[in-house]
């Protein structure tokens, strides 16, 4: 066989090399597609972390009252714009999520039938959630929108 | 000759071309891993893994991946297709929708070596760690016995191959690589639970570390990939109940 130049070689690897396609946008590889029990996993950590937010925020407004009376009110008085009270239905939603799905990581944890019933568990809080929801968001946003 | 048969047309296999797009990365080349497309022709009751042999073959001689035993036994060749950790040699394409491409890249969580190929140093060192081996101190003259309901206590994680499709669909072990992970965990309790081990305790204390059992979330996605079936949150849950019970 004739002996190839570097260059020669080179060249040849560079044509081999399989053309690069458009990445389907995520260099870093697909997302995983896991199931209920990753997506409640999921929900269960972003709510418990906005939870925590809240409350943090929450101690340190009615700390104020100690700082003065008048600046707890002023800052407690937000909380009746509509804005928040669209936020408040968000806290609630995130809240009840998150108590009943920690009942039920509870139960996949420490009840024998746990890990066999762990979707079906899913979608019963589901539908609690929905409809625990259904029953207080109405009734708070007349709160909200009739004062 | 009168009683000539007429010769029966052969069926013809219906095949079909199948688009596989694959995260490649040669780390003497890429600075990142780049998604290169392949069209193969396939039959219904081909695997990923000969689709792989086939670019490998055929097309592309640098296409790099492990595999062994071609038939679901060796555990080299666990991947992500889909989106979802499988053994390329038990994944038929009849079962996979075709009339879209097929994302195959290595699994997750272990350093990238080349293409499809992970280092799984990290992922055996795990496995050391909990004393994969039976620790008995008496010498039985023959046989060591065990009844039938002992043996049963144990037998869903005796089928583990270490192929890490579990580990490595963790999202816990994705961020904290120190996690012993699945497999680890499945190991331990294969002789955690074996009447005739005597080093229940020493693998519970292993475990019962802050990088053990308690950081597993429940996410099902070990259970989901093992290509064995083995029930592996089920067994960790067995573990972690063992830990509080203080006893198997
Ligand atoms: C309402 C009653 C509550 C129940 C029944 C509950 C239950 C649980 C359970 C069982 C876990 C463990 C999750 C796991 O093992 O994967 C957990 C995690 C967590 N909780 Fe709660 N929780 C409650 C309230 C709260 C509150 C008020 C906060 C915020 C201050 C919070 C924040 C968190 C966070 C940040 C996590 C970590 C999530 C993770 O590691 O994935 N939880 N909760
Ligand atoms: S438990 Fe299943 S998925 Fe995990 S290493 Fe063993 S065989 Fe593979
Ligand atoms: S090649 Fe051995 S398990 Fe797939």
């Amino acid at each position: 066989m004739p002996e190839k130049s570097a260059e020669a070689l080179a060249d040849e690897f560079a044509r081999r090399r399989t053309p690069d396609i458009d990445p389907p946008g995520r260099p870093a590889g697909t997302l995983y597609r896991g199931h209920e029990g990753m997506w409640s996993w999921v929900l269960h950590r972003v709510t418990g972390v906005a939870i925590f937010f809240f409350l943090l925020v929450h101690v340190l407004d009615t700390a104020l009252v100690r700082v003065s009376p008048e600046a707890y009110n002023a800052v407690i008085g937000t909380y009746q714009t509509p804005i928040m009270g669209l936020g408040e239905v968000a806290l609630v939603a995130a809240i009840v999520f998150h108590a009943l799905n920690g009942l039920r990581i509870i139960l996949v944890d420490f009840w024998a039938g746990g890990t066999r019933h762990h979707k079906l568990m899913f979608w019963t809080v589901i539908v609690l959630w929905a409809l625990l929801m259904l029953g207080f968001t109405p009734r708070h946003l007349m709160n909200v929108f009739s004062h | 000759m009168a009683d000539h048969v007429a010769e029966a047309p052969v069926p013809t296999i219906e095949s079909f071309t199948v688009t596989l797009i694959i995260r490649r990365f040669d780390p003497e080349v890429d600075e990142e891993p780049r998604w290169v497309d392949y069209d193969v022709e396939m039959y219904a009751t081909d695997r990923i893994l000969d689709a792989l042999h086939k670019i490998k073959w055929e097309v592309d001689g640098s296409l790099t991946f492990r595999r062994s035993c071609a038939h679901g036994i060796c555990g080299s060749d666990a991947m992500r297709i889909n989106g979802r950790n499988r053994l390329a040699c038990k994944t038929l394409i009849k079962d996979l929708d075709i009339s879209q491409p097929i994302y195959v890249e290595a699994i997750k969580g272990l350093p990238l070596e080349k293409d499809l190929v992970v280092d799984m140093e990290p992922f055996f060192e795990s496995y050391r760690q909990i004393q994969p081996f039976l620790q008995a101190s008496s010498k039985p003259e023959k046989e060591r016995i065990q009844s039938v309901a002992e043996r049963e206590r144990f037998d869903d994680t005796t089928k583990c191959i270490l192929c890490a499709a579990c580990t490595s669909s963790c999202p816990v072990f994705w961020t904290d690589g120190q996690y012993f992970g699945p497999a680890a965990i499945v190991n331990a309790h294969r002789f955690i639970f074996d009447s005739r081990d005597e080093a229940a305790n020493v693998r519970l204390d292993i475990l019962n570390d802050k990088e053990g059992v308690w950081r597993c979330r429940t996410t099902f996605n070990c259970t989901e990939a093992c290509p064995r079936g083995i029930q592996v949150t089920q067994a960790i849950a067995e573990v972690k109940q063992a830990m509080i019970r203080g006893k198997v």
